[in-house]
């Protein structure tokens, strides 16, 4: 009797725990709502930030800004990540890829400001400006083992007899790679790619002292840039309450861009999954 | 997680393909040299920027720490305008904060890949997983917002004053309520680290074969003494790797910390007190760094933060890879 009561008690137990984990979701995503979607409106997509005291104005400059931001990023993450999962899943020698594999493993555990620090060293103390590239450079190292990874796994899922076939055609093997294997794991690789934006967009720590932020148009890729992260980081901590609550919608149009991308890059491998069965 | 299932960790099961078509090639296709080159570049540039990572902040706090030495570690002031740099109180923000967490998340966490994957009616799976997913996609810094708005007055207001009612003998509970603090930290980074383990604890739990929960069932255990004997104890050090990620993560989190952490480098005994963490203090006071000695001082926290993150980190996966041979497919 007393084992039942326990394993009655240690099942509940663990269903509470689950519940749990959820409420946050709740709770943080119904205050989103509540207190950002008032304050959203057109006009916060298509206007500048307004001065202090004004009511009124948007974030078409963060918006646009991290937009650029993930662009940039895009050119620094994608060809490493994509080149250096084909690279692991196809190379033969057994200590190299070990090696390269842990790396990742670990740059994906490093701190995200830790990655600003290199930015800044990198790219803003040569140029002596902070700099839409720096901040770009600082995301797509980010990018890099999420890419990464996820091109290995899929690239691995081709079937080999794919590749035979190419070959036997007199194919060369880099147009047997790029044709056929690329081609065949693409939907899988986009799925990582999103998964790695969706990472990205809501980056903060990393652009405090690369990209900067700006309250204005950016002026080409070597000046600073807003990006809506730093803006919602920068409103929340001001004492203005007219800030607060565009931290709040702009904190809103953040996260549903960022569960956008995350469900789309989950349909993805559902439909993935379906084909492959 | 999504991302979890990018960054799988672990030896890649299924059958050997042959590979390496085009690593191999020799001679014939000038094409496939090419090709090879671009390849191996992409890889070289990646070592080089994990290469670059360490050297960039290695060069840059070395006047910090030829300056302090190891010292910097055990000094308690922080003092830009005398030029007084100890890392303690940051160091010491860090692990509280971190470890607070983690007695929140480690319990909640597990508990819920036990319920994920051993409990729960099939139907209700996927979804509440994806759900713990989105959790772990939520930006830091809407954490901190919300953290700011609603979880620092929410405990300055009933959890604080309740706790120094009833536990005020603890000097832990001690003090005036502030609501940002310490406590508000690490219930934040226990509300960010709780999916990340949930979801690694439940591939690890999936990974655990059927077999060992049918030994058990025959012998007539209950559904928990299974879970507890026969599946818990198999996948224990993937569930050890698991809350690893999860500390590593909270160590070097950083803008939802910041933001209700209250940012004052002082080491106070009580939860309720500000402190201050390593990451956040990189976040507030870099651009701010008027003096090269500063600057380099603030680089030199940043090095300390990326060993202990390498450390935990690589611990982490090697457990779980040491455990990828027997358990199959264990994602991060």
């Amino acid at each position: 009797m007393k084992r039942l009561i326990v394993n009655r008690v240690m099942n509940f137990l663990a269903g509470a725990a689950a519940g749990l984990v959820i409420l946050p979701l709740v709770l943080v995503f119904g205050f989103l709502v509540y207190q950002g979607g008032s304050s959203l409106n057109l006009e916060f997509f298509t206007h500048m930030p307004k001065p202090v005291g004004e009511p009124g104005g948007g974030m078409a400059n963060a918006i646009v800004g991290t937009l650029i931001l993930i662009g940039l990023a895009c050119c620094v993450g994608l060809p490493i990540g994509i080149l250096g999962g084909l690279y692991l899943a196809e190379a033969r020698d057994p200590r190299l890829p070990w090696v390269v594999r842990f790396l990742a493993d670990v740059l994906n555990g490093v701190p995200s400001i830790v990655i600003g620090i290199f930015a800044y060293t990198l790219v803003v103390l040569p140029m002596r400006r902070f700099s839409a590239l720096a901040g770009g450079l600082a995301l797509g190292v980010i990018m890099i083992p999420i890419v990464l990874r996820t091109t290995e796994e899929i690239v691995r899922l081709v079937p080999a007899s794919l590749r035979e076939a190419g070959l036997a055609l007199g194919l060369p093997n880099w147009k047997v790679t790029v044709r056929i294997v690329l081609v065949t794991a693409r939907a899988g690789i986009v799925t990582g790619v999103m998964v790695a934006i969706a990472r990205i967009a809501g980056e903060t720590a990393p652009l405090l002292f690369t990209a900067f932020g700006n309250r204005f148009w950016h002026s080409g890729l070597d000046q600073p840039v807003a990006a809506l992260a730093l803006q919602v980081f920068a409103y929340a901590i001001s004492p203005f309450d007219d800030w607060h609550r565009q931290a709040w919608a702009g904190a809103l149009v953040l996260i549903s861009m960022v569960f956008l991308v995350s469900l789309a890059a989950r349909l993805a491998t559902k439909g993935l999954q379906r084909q492959t069965r | 997680m999504i991302e979890a299932e990018a960054a799988r960790g672990g030896a890649i099961q299924g059958p050997p393909l042959p590979r390496a078509f085009f690593l191999t090639a020799r001679g014939g296709f000038w094409g496939d040299r090419i090709f090879q080159s671009v390849v191996y570049a992409a890889v070289g540039l990646f070592v080089l920027i994990m290469v670059g990572i360490v050297a960039a902040l290695v060069t840059e706090s070395m006047p910090a720490i030829r300056r302090f030495g190891f010292s910097f570690v055990a000094g308690q002031e922080w003092d830009p305008v005398k030029e007084a740099f100890g890392a303690l109180p940051f160091i010491y923000g860090t692990l509280v904060s971190a470890l607070v967490g983690m007695i929140i998340a480690v319990p909640l966490g597990i508990g819920a890949a036990i319920y994920l994957a051993e409990l729960a009616p099939f139907w209700a799976r996927s979804p509440i997983g994806f759900l713990i997913e989105l959790l772990a996609a939520v930006p830091s810094v809407v954490y901190g917002l919300w953290g700011i708005f609603v979880l620092a007055p929410f405990l300055r207001n009933w959890i604080e004053p309740l706790l120094g009612k009833t536990l005020g003998f603890l000097p832990l509970f001690q003090g005036p309520p502030y609501g940002v603090g310490m406590l508000a930290a690490g219930l934040i980074l226990s509300i960010m680290t709780v999916p990340f383990i949930a979801t690694v604890s439940r591939e690890v739990l999936l990974a655990v074969p059927n077999t060992q929960r049918e030994a058990a069932l025959a012998l007539g255990a209950t559904r928990w003494e299974t879970t507890w004997v026969a599946v818990l104890r198999y996948g224990r050090s993937g569930l050890v790797g698991a809350v690893l990620l999860g500390l590593g993560r909270a160590l070097g989190e950083t803008m939802a910390v910041t933001m209700v952490i209250g940012n004052r480098p002082e080491i106070a005994v009580s939860l309720f007190a500000p402190g201050y963490t390593m990451a956040s203090v990189l976040a507030n006071e870099f651009t701010e760094a008027t003096s090269d000695i500063y600057l380099s001082a603030l680089v030199y926290i940043g090095l300390l933060l990326l060993g202990v993150t390498i450390i935990v980190n690589s611990a982490a996966r090697l457990l779980v890879w040491s455990v990828g041979g027997t358990v199959k497919g264990i994602r991060e």
